[in-house]
């Protein structure tokens, strides 16, 4: 299935965008969404060790189920405020 | 309350809307652009912001501080886009019957907000380069 992945600062500077779209097999993780993506784009090698993922909007570990229709986006370290 | 916006925060308006007649303390934070870094000098921060996430987080983070302490008002703005020197990038204002209930309050949203928050500044340094900050 295909899956979305948003991206932000660093992030969607590298990719040159603010989503990526990811194949994975139906029953994926977030680990497999990250898999396939450093797979995808090795670029991103830097930023993956040290971010954080969400799934509708709420952190989610590694092993979190996603579906096509999941909103998921990488989040590199924060520096707000 | 919170917010996200792309305007200069007025901290009078904030403080205006914390001060009520059963609040004995008003406490207000505001993060500001600071112009040096480690001996390097900063243009202006531009902040960028998962928008949707973000306005969760701050509600949620808020929410949180209500129950931990009795909280009359509490207000959490975050500005995006570019905030030049010395201008707030965030400010968080808290207002509450006794200070020390203020000053816990007040402390305990900046730390959980630059925790937690989906909010992400990129520096824009006086030698000509950019870079995001993300912190290890």
């Amino acid at each position: 299935m295909i899956v979305r992945v948003k991206m932000f600062a660093a992030a969607r500077e590298i990719v040159g965008s603010g989503e990526v779209v990811v194949d994975v097999p139906d029953g994926a993780t977030v680990a497999d969404v990250r898999d396939s993506l450093v797979a995808q784009m090795p670029e991103l090698g830097q930023i993956l060790p040290h971010a954080r993922w969400a799934v509708a909007r709420e952190f989610a570990g590694a092993d979190v189920v996603v579906m096509e229709e999941s909103e998921i986006a990488l989040i590199p370290p924060v520096s707000g405020g | 309350m919170v917010e996200l916006t792309k305007q200069r925060i007025d901290a009078c308006a904030l403080l205006a809307r914390a001060s009520r007649p059963d609040a004995g303390a008003v406490v207000l934070f505001l993060g500001t652009t600071r112009e040096l870094t480690d001996g390097r000098r900063t243009l202006t921060l531009d902040y960028e912001a998962y928008d949707e996430m973000a306005e969760m987080k701050l509600a949620e983070l808020e929410a949180e501080a209500r129950r931990r302490w009795p909280l009359i008002e509490c207000t959490i703005v975050h500005r995006l886009g570019r905030v030049p020197l010395a201008e707030a990038s965030l400010a968080v204002a808290v207002s509450t019957a006794q200070r020390a209930d203020a000053f816990e309050a007040g402390q305990w949203l900046i730390d959980a907000i630059k925790r937690d928050v989906p909010i992400w500044k990129q520096e824009h340094w006086a030698d000509g380069t950019s870079e995001w900050v993300h912190p290890n």
